[in-house]
């Protein structure tokens, strides 16, 4: 592995990303990446954050037009209170602060935590929950589906909502919004390994595949004989369109992120959204935007993830407006 | 009755279990979570033994080292760990109030109410896979002995192996979580298992 040592990761990666965007605030002691300018302009802060090994999600994801700030978390583990207390206090102008939160059960109660401290200190704190893949069942007998692909949505639509100066109520019934219209389904061909362990953190041979895998190197819930990209855009969009045909609007357009685990080369997820959009395509459903890249990875796992997001007129308009970060920029 | 030094060796204790069975414990993490349950809880317990030999804020009572113990992990371990465990102390020490002493029965009714703030922040129940499949067991059989108390959780531990997991991570895998022991469950035995080498010392 490219790195000094596995304690040292995470705060290796924070001081590159301070030297390599000077219009970022990074704090590399305790963890916490704010846009220089959050508090100019009386806008709704927006704070996300999670743990290290899913980037350029969220750090990547901090500047104008997406979040405020990031918290960064040791590598798949989620951030402390402290991390989102302080980055509460850092973006908010006043306004009002809105987490956003990946559904795993570290997050949730960190975040939790977070929003009672940082409400005790007059910060006045909504929080949404991203929880858009549908290979977990979401009852009572699983921690509920996780948040992925989508969390990109979430973060980069309310994100133009808050630019624009929007009050805090109407960013996170937004950012709800959007987390209701957009499912994801990812696929792993490969195990990821962890700095801290070394090794695979599980055994996926050559020549098999997980299905419905997360972001944190945990298995899927199915594994089969490696399949062409063909059959597995098959299986993948037809997983979140039959899911997504329970969200209204149930026709329209989609916004289609193709999204890298880390370890898949542009030239093959290119091919794999190829099949992608004969998918979609055959089920007639229209592409309004697309994105294609890593952009919620799992460390070096090899893999992709498919989400898609059901947009109106002015989910589009918001997913068009200028956003300028580390890792999405456009409009400006 | 259990002074402050009882409650600092505990910790002490606590803290070289989880040193010695980091590797385990990540090695448990691995087929049913993301390998990283023994570092993180490493992190956090070093950083407890630390803040426990600062000293500062001065620590005056059992009630003080389970609360810095306890605000501590919050503070660095993360995850679901971090406020669970945190959770778990904090709340026994609030229990145990500012007493320079306690008694054993004053300290399993103060478990016994951790045990309890655990289950309310994670919603989960006994047979979902989870620390408090350990604990619950644990805590029952405080009233018996430390040691007791210890094998009981040792043996609710093993018990996870053939449950499927319904909290958490390792519940994404559904059936696929059966046959392997649950690190949260482990762990938790490691620290009831300290707490009985600690009494069984200072017997």
């Amino acid at each position: 592995m490219l790195i000094n040592s596995a304690e040292t990761v995470v705060a290796d990666a924070l001081r590159g990303l301070a030297a390599a965007h000077p219009e970022l605030d990074v704090d590399v002691e305790r963890r916490v990446v704010v846009r220089r300018d959050a508090k100019d302009g009386g806008r709704v802060g927006l704070v996300s954050g999670g743990g290290s090994g899913h980037e350029p999600l969220h750090a990547g994801f901090v500047g104008p037009g997406m979040l405020s700030a990031a918290c960064p978390g040791e590598v798949f583990t989620s951030p402390v209170p402290d991390q989102m207390v302080r980055a509460a206090a850092a973006v908010d102008a006043g306004q009002g602060v809105l987490f956003i939160v990946k559904n795993y059960t570290g997050d949730v109660l960190n975040f939790e935590m977070a929003a009672d401290l940082a409400g005790e200190d007059g910060v006045r704190v909504e929080q949404v929950l991203v929880n858009d893949d549908v290979a977990v069942t979401d009852s009572l007998y699983t921690a509920g589906r996780r948040g992925t692909g989508a969390t990109l949505f979430v973060e980069k639509i309310a994100g133009a909502a808050a630019e624009e100066g929007a009050p805090l109520e109407q960013v996170a019934a937004l950012a709800r919004r959007v987390n209701e219209s957009s499912r994801s389904f990812g696929v792993a061909l490969s195990a990821v390994t962890t700095p801290a362990k070394g090794s695979p953190t599980f055994d996926l041979p050559v020549g098999e595949l997980e299905l419905g895998i997360g972001i944190h190197g945990e298995p899927g819930r199915e594994r089969r004989a490696m399949m062409p990209a063909r059959e597995i855009a098959d299986v993948a969009v037809g997983a979140v369109l039959d899911d997504l045909a329970q969200v209204a609007p149930a026709d329209g357009p989609v916004i289609a992120l193709v999204n890298g685990m880390g370890g898949t080369p542009l030239l093959e997820l290119y091919g794999f959204h190829a099949e992608v959009a004969r998918v979609l395509s055959e089920r007639g459903v229209p592409v309004a935007r697309t994105l294609v890249g890593n952009y919620v990875t799992s460390l070096d796992m090899a893999g992709c993830s498919v989400s898609l997001c059901r947009a109106d007129e002015e989910l589009l308009r918001l997913w068009d407006a200028p956003v300028q970060t580390a890792a999405l920029r456009w409009g400006r | 009755m259990r002074d402050t030094d009882f409650f600092r060796r505990w910790m002490d204790t606590a803290t070289a279990a989880v040193e010695r069975e980091a590797d385990r414990l990540t090695e448990l993490d691995s087929p049913i979570g993301d390998a990283d349950h023994g570092s993180n809880l490493l992190r956090g317990f070093m950083a407890v033994r630390a803040a426990l030999a600062a000293g500062e804020p001065a620590v005056a009572s059992p009630g003080e080292v389970l609360q810095l113990a306890g605000r501590t992990l919050i503070s660095t371990v993360g995850g679901a760990s971090g406020p669970l465990y945190g959770t778990l102390l904090r709340r026994t020490g609030k229990e145990l109030g500012d007493a320079a002493e306690v008694s054993d029965d004053a300290l399993r009714e103060a478990l016994y109410a951790g045990v309890g703030a655990v289950a309310q922040l994670g919603g989960a129940a006994p047979g979902d896979k989870t620390m408090l499949d350990a604990l619950v067991p644990g805590v029952a059989a405080l009233g018996t002995s430390y040691r007791a108390a210890a094998d009981a959780a040792e043996e609710g531990a093993r018990a996870t192996v053939p449950l499927q997991a319904r909290k958490g991570r390792a519940s994404y895998l559904g059936e696929r979580s059966i046959g392997h022991q649950d690190p949260g469950a482990t762990s938790s035995a490691l620290l009831l298992n300290a707490l009985a080498e600690v009494a069984e010392g200072a017997a």
